[in-house]
């Protein structure tokens, strides 16, 4: 085994366009961008909420038709450019490579053409908030016919085009994506890189791929089907007789809003997984790592990961159990959505035995999976309460189910993001951020987290509607009940302000480190996987699966050394 | 007597507002269930997570995959199972059968941006409706077709007054876009999609007044498309509907 | 310093769990498909195992393309569960009464024409993919004694890309018969699908015409015989596929309406 070299090896950005790290760094870009965006307009929704007469500079107080818009474009952004780019196509793009001991991703042209078209999406959909009308207004979720006719609301004419033209070119780009990165994992890996040695973020990453090519198609077609209803009088998702403000549509033939939602969820559905899958793969591996453990019953996570990602199809009517389907249908989806309850257990079991006595390193990175685990569990818990038709008959639709989301995709899904940021900082840019402010960032934001979301339950239950542009000055009983929730409501205001804020530390370590000198060592982390061998993995052999750590805690054995008797120490 | 305080606590502490349907107390009960059993395993997963990293480190012994996975994996699985059990016996209850017979009808309507329902009327029939008579400004909101013979008697309100104790069916429509009819305080929600009519059936018990939200986003008056149930004690509410009847039969239709 | 030592127990479940006879893993086997290669025995390149030889980055664009398929078939099947729905559901009318408004559209005949055309199109088209892997004339173009595989698949590709072409004139004619009967797409609820079915596939099958055209440039100006055979290996899988599909498409529109 060679010595290490002088200057440690990094992934560094390439310049070649079509190489895969320069790939991943416009992915990320675009959903730094995004999420940026998005965050602002998540602001403005609170900021309204709270005080709705609130003038915003240089434009006014939010009107309602402006705060569904936000509300769209925040859901649009965050699920589609932040929490399905980021961690598939950004750092798969960066890390899964070098991890499985690929020189590079299949079909480089390829890659770097879904970057292109996403970056194009992206462009587009942002046009939407500056087209006549601005931005659409039925969310990110589009239910016709509100979505299929430009009389239904402001926003629904153009700004409903565009918002289709970004999220198809959206689709198709993440497809060719997809099978990037599948056709990589399966035949690129290097030698000695067996599928059951594959580090557990890869098999995020696949099982992600699987469902990105099987569920955007899907949502193409629905949205091939809503063109034609909005451009040529077709009636896929127009029932017959609709009369939207006072208008008539002459649509032929009678069809079926049910229609779009079951499309639309079947996409809906494994898309959150989609989003979720890879910082799963990502918390056992760091866990383990910081742990200095082996994760807890390995075989078991691959097959819970494949599990979840397979139930995760069979489930999308618990998005519909009060929209009109057959009661039977809802006890069927009922089952299936309590299913998956079950494989997302047991890897949080295996999390939890994984640290289990293991007094762990608690660096950022470390922290960060914690606060996912943390996360997932607070967001995971209510899954099982939405499964059940009967509960979600009086939750459907309310804070309760915002609450749900947001704490497992907007922040266990961030933190999985933050980890893999923290984490593989060093490797990509041969410097370590800031420990210092990096704790600072994690408490500010779980602590922020936890303020902002968890009381959002309690306005739920209290059984406040989601999507409300206003909570005072409705008249009658209704308003009576939203203003029950107006205290809580402020709080969670504060409360998010002050995430937003916590965010400060993590921009200012960015900005110090980057323009620091000092260097990292090669594996700072004490890391197994092979993007942290000392030469390029593709000449590199896999000797064995990851997190072979010694019993002291200290020694360890990378995937990469050739064999137990003359492995180097730690560095 | 405590399960009933303890239930009205509960209500209490998780911000649920009163109840005042014949099948709120048992979905109440099955939520609240649910609700204290996510916040143990909350806290317990966190204490073991926290346990986990404070205590001293050990070393790792053969692995005691049976115990520390399938165990508590099995315990869980026959939680949720047992909770997925008693929710589908409640939503079966709730749902799988259509009214009785007996039941109050009444049709409600969703339009951008308001709720009207409608009464049959003596004849116990709803007229015919069609979309190109619909004029909100000349007091037909529905598009009520008034040379059918059924469309007489039929009492179109902005606000859905009932009688305390009687079962009644709502027959859900919508006009436009799909609206979601909730009623918190009567854990009651279905959406109304136009182009079908969705059925939902309940009994309210406590006499009061209720509100009505909108819970699927309809547009720009989402927020402020609400309306009010008015639940009388039986004898006020023939009261009421006798009146309305003789308001109607003013209207000099044969 | 001290060598790493494996705790015992970890070492014998490993053992056992991994069947690891002490070698090391073997790497993963390449699969050999299509050519005549016969497994390992032929790697008279002395490459090591690996994934860099031509027979490899074959497989992966086949991999490629055979996912790119699954996610064509997921578009298709989406809007064909949508067509099964529709065809199936009714609604209440004016006077109460169930009514079901799907009027099947009446297939133009000549898109029997066209399914034989495009069913013609797929045997030129495999006898293309074939000439480009029968292994005398590859060993000779490699040395560089003739171009025979080249030009061979040149000539079936050629026909092959004439017959797609004739195919979606087809098309095109057929829509035109039907605006001549006055059944347009918004026509009724069978006619959306109709046109939505033929329109989707077309548009499919004209990126498979611009997939010929790749190949055909490709047959001329690639320099490696391995990379030809790629460009016209992965040509030809897709317009299988697409004829595949439009058998399907075309029997549904036909006789499932």
């Amino acid at each position: 085994m060679s010595v290490s070299p002088a200057t440690p090896i990094t992934l560094a950005p390439d310049s070649r366009w079509t190489h895969h790290r320069t790939v991943g760094f416009g992915y990320l870009t675009i959903s730094t961008v995004a999420v940026g965006v998005g965050t602002v307009l998540s602001l403005l929704m609170r900021l309204h909420l709270s005080w709705p007469a609130w003038s915003l500079p240089l434009h006014g107080p939010i009107l309602p038709e402006e705060y569904l818009g936000l509300v769209t474009m925040h859901g649009t952004l965050m699920l589609f450019f932040v929490l399905t780019v980021a961690p598939q196509s950004g750092f798969g793009n960066l890390i899964l490579p070098a991890q499985i001991g690929a020189r590079h991703m299949a079909f480089p042209r390829l890659n770097a053409a879904s970057m292109w078209l996403t970056g194009l999406a992206f462009l587009i959909l942002l046009t939407a908030f500056f087209v006549p009308g601005g931005s659409p207004i039925s969310g990110w979720t589009a239910y016709p016919p509100l979505s299929a006719t430009a009389l239904a609301g402001p926003g629904q004419g153009e700004g409903m085009d565009v918002w289709l033209a970004a999220i198809a070119l959206f689709s198709v780009a993440s497809t060719l994506g997809a099978i990037n990165t599948l056709t990589t994992i399966v035949k690129l890996r290097g030698e000695g890189m067996s599928w059951t040695r594959l580090p557990l973020t890869v098999w995020g990453w696949f099982t992600a791929a699987l469902l990105s090519v099987l569920a955007f198609s899907v949502l193409l077609a629905a949205l091939a089907m809503l063109f034609c209803d909005r451009h040529l009088q077709s009636s896929f998702f127009v029932p017959g007789g609709d009369l939207v403000n006072g208008v008539l549509l002459q649509h032929r033939g009678d069809g079926s809003p049910l229609l779009w939602l079951h499309l639309f969820w079947f996409f809906g559905h494994p898309e959150v997984y989609i989003a979720i899958l890879p910082g799963m793969g990502l918390t056992s591996m760091v866990l383990a790592n910081f742990a200095h453990r082996r994760v807890f019953a390995y075989r078991l996570m691959i097959a819970t990961t494949l599990l979840i990602g397979l139930l995760g199809i069979l489930v999308w009517g618990h998005h519909m159990f009060v929209a009109g389907l057959n009661p039977f249908a809802g006890s069927a989806f009922a089952l299936s959505s309590m299913a998956i309850a079950l494989p997302a257990s047991a890897k949080v079991l295996s999390w939890l035995a994984t640290i289990w006595r293991s007094r762990p390193q608690l660096t950022t990175p470390m922290l960060f999976a914690l606060g996912f685990v943390s996360l997932f569990i607070a967001g995971g818990l209510t899954g099982p309460i939405l499964a059940q038709p009967i509960l979600d008959e009086y939750l459907h639709n309310t804070f309760f189910v915002v609450a749900h989301f947001h704490l497992i995709m907007a922040m266990a899904g961030v933190f999985g993001l933050f980890c893999a940021t923290y984490y593989w900082f060093p490797l990509i840019f041969g410097k370590m951020l800031s420990e210092r402010l990096g704790k600072l960032h994690f408490w500010g934001t779980i602590l922020g987290a936890y303020a902002t979301f968890l009381p959002m339950h309690l306005t739920g239950l209290a059984g406040e509607p989601r999507q409300y542009a206003q909570l005072t000055g409705v008249p009658g009983p209704a308003g009576q009940l939203l203003q029950t929730t107006l205290p809580l409501q402020n709080h969670i205001t504060y409360a998010a302000l002050f995430l937003a804020c916590a965010q400060l530390p993590f921009l200012l370590n960015l900005g110090l480190t980057l323009r620091s000198r000092l260097r990292a060592s090669q594996n700072p982390w004490s890391a197994t996987t092979m993007e942290w061998a000392p030469q390029a993995t593709d000449e590199l052999t896999a000797h064995r699966d990851p997190c072979h750590y010694a019993e002291d805690g200290v020694l360890f054995l990378g995937q990469w050394e050739p064999d137990a008797t003359s492995a180097l120490p730690p560095e | 007597m405590h399960f009933t305080q303890g239930i009205a606590n509960g209500l209490r502490f998780w911000h649920l507002p009163v109840d005042a349907s014949r099948h709120g107390p048992a979905l109440d009960a099955h939520l609240l269930l649910n609700l204290w059993i996510a916040l143990s395993l909350l806290a317990l997963a966190h204490l073991i997570l926290l346990a986990g990293l404070a205590f001293r480190r050990r070393a790792s012994r053969p692995v005691h995959t049976l115990l520390l996975e399938y165990i508590p994996l099995a315990a869980l699985t026959l939680l949720f199972a047992l909770l997925a059990a008693r929710a589908q016996q409640l939503w079966a209850a709730q749902r799988y059968t259509g009214a009785s017979p007996a039941a109050m009808q009444v049709e409600v309507t969703g339009m951008q941006f308001a709720w009207y329902f409608r009464y049959p009327g003596v004849d116990a029939a709803f007229g015919e409706t069609r979309p190109s008579l619909v004029a909100p400004g000349e007091g037909n909101p529905l598009g009520l077709d008034q040379t059918d013979r059924h469309s007489g008697d039929d009492l179109v309100t902005s606000q859905l007054v009932l009688p305390a104790g009687r079962e009644v069916d709502l027959a859900l429509r919508s006009q436009d876009v799909i609206h979601g009819f909730a009623v918190p305080e009567m854990r009651l929600k279905q959406n109304a999609v136009p182009g079908q009519t969705a059925h939902i059936h309940f009994t309210p018990t406590q006499p009061g007044s209720y509100a009505i939200l909108c819970t699927q986003l309809c547009g720009l008056g989402h927020y402020r498309m609400q309306a009010t149930v008015r639940v009388l004690p039986p004898a006020e509410f023939d009261v009421w509907l006798q009146a309305q009847e003789a308001a109607t039969g003013k209207r000099g239709q044969p | 310093m001290p060598p790493i030592v494996t705790p015992p127990e970890i070492e014998r479940r490993h053992k056992v769990h991994e069947s690891d006879n002490g070698s090391g893993r073997r790497p993963p086997t390449d699969k050999r498909t299509g050519g005549n290669g016969e497994g390992d025995s032929d790697n008279w390149n002395d490459r090591p195992q690996g994934r860099r030889g031509p027979r490899e980055r074959l497989s992966q664009v086949r991999m490629g393309v055979f996912f790119g398929l699954f996610a064509v078939l997921m578009f298709f099947i989406a809007i064909v569960s949508a067509f099964f729905v529709t065809r199936a559901s009714g609604h209440f009318d004016a006077y109460s009464r169930y009514v079901n408004e799907w009027l099947p559209t009446t297939i133009p005949s000549i898109l029997w024409l066209n399914t034989a055309v495009l069913i013609l199109s797929s045997a030129s088209a495999e006898m293309a993919r074939r000439s480009m892997f029968r292994e005398e004339d590859v060993m000779d173009e490699w040395i560089g004694l003739s171009r025979r595989t080249s030009q061979r698949a040149t000539a079936w590709l050629t026909l092959t890309l004439g017959l797609g072409v004739l195919f979606l004139a087809g098309q095109w004619v057929a829509w035109d018969q039907l605006a001549a009967q006055h059944v347009f797409f918004k026509s009724n609820p069978s006619s959306h699908f109709f046109y939505l079915i033929t329109v989707a596939h077309a548009v499919h099958l004209f990126v498979g015409v611009g997939a010929l055209i790749a190949a055909l440039i490709g047959l001329r100006r690639s320099h490696q015989i391995a990379s030809r055979q790629i460009f016209v290996d992965a040509t030809v899988w897709y317009w299988h596929a697409m004829g595949l599909l439009w058998l399907f498409l075309f029997a549904l529109l036909e006789f499932g309406q």
